[in-house]
């Protein structure tokens, strides 16, 4: 066995030393009633000749971007990925470390985790961060738990117009914490504001929308901000990282937490995981924040260093009284979205926030003269934007398939009022001939 | 010198570290297409080159302990070799590059091998079913507990509203059922470091809902009495939760479903060897009984006429607990490492990571106080109290380890032993390793007789010596301010 060294003969040593008869001796503490007879069901080994093939195999069956050009988003994202990403995290001190409970040995995934800290900070313009969370809809259940410690109130107020997938997260947890959760309809294609404002009461912990919201488009947070204030609720906004290239970051609307899927940030799509919660809020909210936070300090020279800090809020410390029960963080996930944003940087993000929204509007103009075809988008979007087909959406995705092309999400799917329409996406990767293929073949 | 500057210290106006395409559209001015209230006035990010990015974080992994490094004996995180095969298998961009909502008939690859590693799972822990969408193990408690709760709920028995947890467990087994909505009772431990069946049955009650328990324990001790335990608290009409940490010391040898368990989570970046990352990603597959398989988290991956599909038709499910379908790229290694290691070879893995804890023991407990000094499994709990004595704590002997070039063990758990030094060697160390570490232990354990300034100073030749946590936390600076 190639990960697994000792042979017979050390065995037999270890065996002396430890004064057993042989190993079977030392699992005498499990009681025969309760041991596997006979062997685990599975399949016989394999060589890595014959995984490497058998995997290659497994992988040509997916539809990955290698051979399709991909329009479709919904909180996952098709970015591009610097070749400084790969390179950082294939670097095996920090892939093969683990939580840093050694600060003297562990500066290395402290210090970068202080960096993703600082950056979500200036990215979201919000005053301090956690050291990320499992993900973008883990992270918006961890807020509005967060909000109602803050507020001491028990109902969680979210708007149609985020991530359907968020909302069932949201739902779960809502459920087992035994906090209220209410949705706010949409209008159109952004929420309805003055149905949220009706639903904001005295015991709103949290309003929580996304911006740009689920559609693509900018929702109008100043509006929102006063209704959530007014009544003392917390405002939770969940943010497209890549968008703040450009847009107005919540901070500057006085959002009170800020949550955001981080995987557009130097991650792989990978089916959908790992993913990377991006988690931000006021000072005064600090020590009620879930998850790892590291802190600068001192070490006993003097010498400026980092550590695990506020460790208090946390399950190790505090059991069952702790701020949240997570444990870890998304240690290599975060690493990846510091060097995504250490090399792209001010310019280069913005290069990529500017090239996602030109292009998806020159697609939306392309597409918005199709007969059949109507643009649902009415107000200022992002990188996607939705649209009405001429046709189901599982047929037109048909179409786009033969034209080399991974179409839009059904929204009849989660909205069954908006059955044939369909949620397009345009990164940074897609080319005006990629866009003009897929207007030609709604066309046909 | 210290590690590094900080990447903020880097930027220089008008630097940047990869090229994008031009525009190939017709340009329309932002201000145009969202509107100027929209915009963002100022962008505050670092500007470096490619050349500062590499160097940056290359200094900054050379100051980090890695297993690829050396020794990592951390008890209960299994810090055992990182295949690299796994790392290429996950990293195909047949997998990498593949968007999650896609229709099922595109993704047959990653939904085959989603499914397998379901499957063996199965095999593995005895179970009858596995949801693989749980982040991490404490998101793998929480997702387990969330499953009792709606099984309660749906037999009538929703008034359950307390989860029994020992005194040795994990910090997440009540951090959990809080989060669950449930009131935590904990027991003592008995003489022997295990559950004291008669503390269990005056805990049991018609309000518990659920037991939490680790097995084998933290303490890396088989629960001897196992089937016992579960049948009490069937009994009592609670449910019981096997925290499968630990589950690297058992493979083969014992599946916690036939003992009577009715649920459990694995930690694929403990047992399956999946890369730690610095904190994360990991994952925490669940698996449960058959009755509790309908609550599982929606979507499910399922096959059905040679065709693997998400399954969201799971009307009793508790709901999602993932945006998508759980770290999937982590399960892919987990399920590239259970293809090579095969039925024998995951026996193998466990027989050798309890003779090496057990080879570790028999050497470190003459210098060591061990408080349950009886075999262990693929760890044990020594303490320092007789150091203790001597004005050394367990932290100091964590730190002198450092400069021996080994990661310390865990020192702030398990809390019912002072002086905690939790070693869990694994079955990847050999046994030159293995003696070499026992040489630092023994010289450490004479150091706190002869010399303990030289470990109460410890470590000396680190990045930086120890630091001072109390200010951090009193003062917190959590990002870089530039003045």
């Amino acid at each position: 066995m190639p990960y697994i060294p000792n042979t017979d003969d050390d065995q037999r040593r270890m065996l002396e030393s430890i004064g057993a008869s042989g190993i079977e001796e030392l699992f005498e503490q499990i009681p025969a009633d309760v041991r596997l007879q006979g062997d685990l069901d599975l399949p016989s080994p394999m060589s890595e000749i014959e995984l490497r093939r058998h995997f290659a195999n497994l992988a040509d069956k997916n539809a990955s971007t290698d051979r399709f050009a991909c329009f479709l988003g919904a909180g996952i994202y098709d970015h591009y990925i610097p070749s400084t990403v790969a390179a950082v995290l294939g670097r095996s001190e920090f892939y093969t470390s683990y939580t840093p409970y050694q600060p003297e040995i562990s500066q290395g995934t402290l210090q970068s985790i202080f960096e993703f800290q600082t950056l979500i900070c200036q990215l979201t313009g919000m005053e301090v961060a956690n050291a990320s969370l499992y993900d973008g809809a883990t992270g918006v259940a961890e807020a509005a738990i967060m909000a109602s410690s803050v507020t001491k109130r028990q109902q969680w107020l979210v708007s149609e117009c985020v991530n359907p997938a968020y909302r069932e997260t949201l739902r779960t947890y809502a459920w087992a914490t035994g906090y209220e959760l209410t949705e706010a309809p949409r209008d159109g294609v952004a929420s309805d504001l003055s149905k949220l404002k009706g639903r904001i009461g005295e015991e709103t912990a949290c309003v929580i929308v996304q911006n740009p919201n689920f559609f693509g488009s900018i929702e109008d947070l100043g509006e929102i901000e006063s209704m959530a204030h007014e009544k003392g609720a917390l405002l939770v906004v969940s943010f497209d990282p890549i968008s703040l290239g450009l847009l107005k970051p919540p901070g500057e609307y006085n959002a009170d937490i800020v949550v955001g899927e981080g995987q557009s940030l130097g991650l792989p799509m990978a089916f959908g995981g790992p993913l990377l919660g991006l988690f931000a809020c006021k000072q005064q909210y600090m020590r009620q924040m879930p998850g790892r936070i590291v802190g600068a300090t001192t070490d006993t020279e003097g010498k400026p260093g980092y550590v695990l800090t506020l460790q208090t809020r946390e399950q190790h410390i505090r059991r069952e009284k702790a701020t949240s029960n997570i444990c870890t963080n998304q240690g290599l996930c975060a690493l990846a979205a510091t060097v995504y944003l250490s090399t792209l940087g001010k310019t280069g993000l913005r290069q990529v926030a500017e090239l996602c929204m030109q292009k998806a509007h020159y697609l939306a103009d392309q597409i918005d003269g199709i007969d059949g075809c109507k643009l649902l988008s009415n107000r200022p979007f992002f990188k996607e934007f939705a649209i009405k087909c001429p046709a189901p959406v599982s047929e037109i995705n048909g179409r786009l398939r033969e034209a080399g092309l991974i179409g839009g999400l059904d929204l009849g799917r989660f909205y069954p009022e908006l059955a044939d329409c369909m949620l397009l996406c345009v990164t940074e990767k897609r080319t005006r001939d990629e866009m003009d293929r897929l207007a030609e073949a709604l066309k046909q | 010198m210290n590690v590094d500057k900080t990447i903020f210290e880097y930027s220089s106006p008008g630097r940047v570290g990869v090229t994008l395409p031009d525009l190939d559209v017709p340009e329309v001015g932002v201000d145009t297409l969202v509107g100027p209230e929209n915009l963002r006035d100022d962008l505050p990010l670092p500007e470096l080159s490619q050349t500062d990015v590499i160097r940056h974080f290359t200094r900054l992994s050379l100051a980090n302990y890695s297993v690829d490094r050396g020794f990592y004996p951390l008890g209960s995180c299994t810090m055992k070799y990182n295949p690299k095969i796994n790392e290429e298998v996950a990293s195909l961009s047949g997998f990498a590059n593949m968007h999650p909502f896609q229709d099922d008939s595109l993704a047959q690859g990653t939904l085959a091998a989603m499914y397998a590693t379901q499957e063996y799972i199965k095999g593995i822990t005895g179970f009858d079913a596995v949801t693989l969408q749980p982040a991490a193990g404490a998101q793998g408690e929480y997702t387990a507990l969330m499953v009792f709760k709606r099984h309660h709920e749906k037999i009538g028995q929703g008034h359950r509203r307390i989860v029994i947890v020992p005194d040795s467990s994990h910090g997440t087994n009540p951090a959990t059922a809080t989060r669950c909505g449930y009131g935590i009772v904990k027991i003592e431990s008995g003489q022997d470091g295990r559950v004291d069946l008669s503390a269990l049955a005056d805990a049991l009650n018609d309000e518990v809902a659920a037991v939490m328990l680790t097995n084998p324990n933290t303490l890396g001790l088989f629960e001897s009495e196992i089937a016992e335990i579960c049948e009490l608290v069937h009994k009592a009409g609670a449910l019981i939760y096997c925290d499968g940490a630990n589950m690297n010391a058992v493979m083969g040898w014992y599946r916690p479903a036939d003992s009577g368990f009715d649920a459990m989570h694995l930690n694929l970046h403990k047992t399956f060897s999946t890369p730690h990352g610095g904190g994360g990603p990991g994952s925490g597959p669940v698996a449960v009984k058959d009755f509790l398989a309908p609550y599982l988290p929606v979507p499910n991956v399922a096959l059905k006429d040679k065709l693997y599909y998400l399954d969201y038709d799971r009307p009793d499910s508790i709901g999602r607990v993932h945006g998508c379908y759980g770290n999937t790229a982590i399960a892919l290694r987990a399920c590239a490492y259970i293809l090579t290691m095969g039925a024998k070879g995951l026996k193998e893995v466990s027989d050798n990571a309890v003779l090496n804890a057990n080879y570790l023991l028999s050497r470190l407990n003459d210098a060591y106080e061990v408080p349950f000094d009886c075999r262990c499994m693929h760890e044990f709990v020594a303490s320092a109290s007789r150091q203790k004595a001597l004005g050394v704590k367990a932290l100091d002997i964590a730190k002198r380890l450092i400069d021996f070039g080994y990661h310390p063990p865990t020192i702030y758990f398990p809390l019912i032993v002072a002086e905690a030094l939790m070693i869990e060697p694994t079955e990847t160390e050999s046994i030159e390793t293995l003696d070499e570490f026992i040489e630092a232990m023994l010289t450490i354990a004479r150091e706190s007789q002869t010399n303990p300034d030289v470990l109460q100073s410890a470590p000396h030749n680190t990045p930086v010596r120890r630091l001072d946590e109390a200010t951090a936390a009193r003062k917190p600076v959590l990002r870089y301010v530039d003045d």
